[in-house]
């Protein structure tokens, strides 16, 4: 019994050193609460890049990887840390394509990521808390989407170039909103701009006339409206344009939806708003490449996600190592110019150029350059609202 | 002219909500209040009955929709109602048999009641979210406007406009309406006058041969009206999700508490209080002082006493201040 034991046991020993290394990637996202809508086309998103790796089949001399979904519940902190903990310490992961929501994110960094030394790239936490400036997250800590510090700034610039000078604002209550409105009210302010009052909404109510009213009462020639498509943000705009307050309403990313466009009908003409964009050859690549896959490449953080893995599996390959403390410094590099430029679906001829000791610059999806403490620098698309639809004005 | 439009500013932020707000609110602290009054406990499962109310009459709203049934510039909800209203008290009266009539029995006293009433709340809250799921329904449909803020400034030529919905008024007409009814029964008929004598004195009524079934039977009638009228009017107004319509339960406490426990007219006046303190704490008064005061006066902060976050807080505050110096509240009604 013994011996046969020990036969079994060496030639398992044997058998895994004979098969190429297994890498795995946690995909930690929302999928359910509430941005459960667009998960999955986030997750397919990243699993794409993990699939045509393994196509490819020449990562790390052969090593295969695989995409582990996990739940972070999007406003669970609790959830969200012991999900990324069972993956670090249960499944193994190198590395995370995740968080989505800025709360759960900066949980799972602090909690787990931090502490095991984890990679994380998020494809859609967008809080200008999570920027590292002072290297509070070890290295570990990217995104390929843009911080609203950015946004904030675009807001700012499409408000200036339209000739407006004073605005109302209003924001959902919690990380996303807060992180926004403050991004946004310091770079208005500074270019010169009047914000008349900065108030906070709670989502999921029936009534927004009282807040409605104080916004009124302060006065703007547009309300700025950071919240979410489906929730207070829709309420406020219903009830500013049922009391006359306002007529002419900024979109931030978080209310671009075609749902706002069927509830409020008509009085959302003339209103304009941007999300992030590009028209970059990569995007049109992309949404082939997401059709063939049998998803919607367009939804929203989907390109993003798609980056962030490849963004990882191409780092590995760079640093020769699927551990994170060697991969992590690699992220920025390839990322970035100087090198030769990678579109989606070219993740095979660029692990190739990186044996060959080229050096590349992801451009992707979602034409990733990463900035600062390796957050995407972001591109934003300007839109109109015109005769019920959303009509795109310019890049920025 | 600037006093006309301070005046109208005030009247489309201030006046128009917090009245049909307090409508609302007083039809709600009625259903309360009568519970309290004749059965002797708080009827926590009260929101959540004007979610069923409501709930029933969405789905019979869209159903008539479906069919192409419709009440002209009114909402089609208003044809809806009565099967809501009829749903709602078979509901209740089955609740009363199934539960509250064996506590009763017992004698059990009214804290016992209430506790028996968060469970029955929480039963209603699950049927709710399983018939009709927890996301926001819209319902409304008919003449959005009577006057809309646009319409008004050409009108009168003011600088402010001055929107009135149809569902506000609506609000206002049906609960007088309603109220009227309710009090003409109370006053008026044997029934009604056999239920006051029962609130007064429950040994007294037996004796004098009053059936008390029949009364509480009544009663949860009476109330699956209320709380149905209730619910449809603030979904109409506002909309329907079944977490408000929980939520709602602190404002209509507060109201009927401040009204006093157990008197009608109190729970109105409640409501209304309730409503009115909510609205103009929370106001920022800026552009109504900008048009009232002299230039030199005029404000440059907002004027704002709280931020709208602390509306709940209000309802919260007034409970508590007039618990403290008045505990039958502002009409007299039961001490709590």
């Amino acid at each position: 019994m013994k011996k046969l034991l020990l036969a079994s046991a060496a030639t398992a020993l044997l058998a895994g050193a004979a098969s190429a290394e297994e890498i795995k990637i946690g995909i930690i996202l929302g999928y359910t609460g509430p941005l459960e809508s667009i998960t999955p086309a986030m997750a397919q998103g990243a699993e794409l890049a993990i699939a045509e790796v393994n196509a490819a089949g020449t990562l790390l001399d052969g090593a295969t990887v695989t995409g582990i979904r996990g739940d972070d519940g999007c406003i669970d902190a609790g959830l969200a840390t012991a999900t990324a903990e069972r993956l670090i310490t249960g499944d193994g992961i190198n590395a995370i394509v995740g968080g989505d929501c800025s709360g759960v994110t900066g949980a799972i960094l602090q909690n787990v990521a931090m502490p095991n030394g984890v990679v994380m790239i998020s494809p859609s936490a967008t809080s200008p808390g999570l920027s590292h400036n002072n290297n509070e997250d070890n290295g570990l800590f990217f995104r390929t989407a843009p911080s609203d510090a950015r946004q904030g700034v675009v807001i700012t610039d499409i408000l200036n170039d339209r000739g407006i000078k004073s605005v109302a604002l209003t924001y959902t209550n919690n990380d996303y909103g807060k992180g926004l409105a403050d991004a946004f009210q310091a770079a208005f302010e500074a270019s010169g701009g009047t914000v008349t009052i900065s108030a906070a909404h709670e989502d999921g109510k029936a009534d927004y006339s009282a807040e409605v009213a104080a916004l009124a009462s302060a006065g703007g020639e547009v309300l700025v409206v950071a919240g979410y498509v489906d929730q207070g943000g829709k309420g406020v705009i219903q009830a500013s344009l049922d009391s006359g307050a306002f007529d002419t309403f900024y979109l931030p990313d978080g209310m671009y939806g075609d749902s706002l466009l069927a509830a409020i009908g008509d009085g959302l003409n003339g209103s304009f708003g941007a999300l992030p964009g590009t028209d970059s050859d990569g995007a049109g690549v992309y949404q082939g490449l997401a059709s063939a896959a049998g998803f919607d490449g367009t939804s929203a953080f989907s390109a993003e996600s798609y980056d962030a893995a490849a963004l990882i599996m191409l780092a590995m390959q760079a640093a020769g190592s699927s551990a994170s403390a060697d991969f992590a410094a690699h992220v920025m590099d390839v990322a970035n110019a100087p090198g030769e430029p990678i579109l989606p679906g070219e993740l095979a001829k660029a692990i190739e150029l990186l044996k060959a000791g080229v050096d590349i610059d992801y451009i992707g999806a979602t034409a990733v350059e990463l900035i600062g403490p390796g957050e995407s620098a972001g591109n934003y698309r300007e839109y109109d609202v015109n005769g019920g639809a959303f009509v795109t004005a310019k890049f920025r | 002219m600037d006093f006309l439009n301070g005046l109208v500013v005030l009247a489309n932020f201030v006046l128009i909500p917090a009245t049909s707000y307090g409508a609302q609110l007083a039809l709600g602290a009625l259903g309360v209040t009568l519970i309290y009054g004749i059965l002797r406990f708080s009827n926590f499962a009260h929101g959540d009955t004007m979610a069923f109310g409501t709930t029933v009459t969405i789905l019979l709203t869209w159903w008539f929709q479906s069919m192409g049934i419709n009440f002209g510039p009114l909402p089609t909800a208003l044809l809806a109602l009565p099967f809501g209203i009829l749903a709602t008290g078979l509901l209740l009266v089955g609740t009363d048999r199934a539960v509250y009539r064996f506590y009763r029995r017992k004698k059990a006293a009214p804290v016992i009641l209430v506790i028996v009433s968060v469970g029955v709340m929480f039963i209603m809250n699950g049927i709710v979210r399983f018939i009709i799921g927890v996301g926001d329904q819209n319902f409304s449909d008919g003449e959005r406007f009577i006057i809309s803020a646009r319409d008004f400034k050409e009108m009168t030529g003011l600088a402010e406009g001055l929107a009135l919905r149809t569902t506000q008024v609506l609000t206002v007409v049906v609960a007088v309406i309603v109220v009227a009814v309710l009090f003409w029964f109370l006053n008026k008929t044997r029934t009604g006058k056999s239920m006051r004598a029962f609130s007064d004195n429950e040994d007294l009524a037996l004796l004098s041969g009053i059936n008390p079934e029949r009364v509480v039977m009544v009663t949860w009638l009476i109330v699956a009206g209320l709380a149905t009228v209730a619910g449809v009017l603030y979904g109409l107004d506002k909309s329907f999700k079944p977490f408000t319509y929980f939520q709602l339960l602190l404002p209509i406490f507060a109201s009927a508490v401040v009204g006093g426990l157990g008197n009608p007219l109190g729970a109105i006046a409640g409501g209304f209080v309730v409503a009115f303190s909510e609205v103009t704490v929370t106001y920022a008064w800026k552009k109504v002082l900008t048009y009232w005061l002299p230039e030199s006066l005029a404000p440059d902060g907002l004027v704002q006493l709280m931020s709208t976050d602390y509306k709940f807080a209000v309802s919260f505050a007034i409970l508590i201040i007039v618990l403290l110096f008045k505990p039958t509240g502002l009409f007299k009604g039961q001490s709590v």
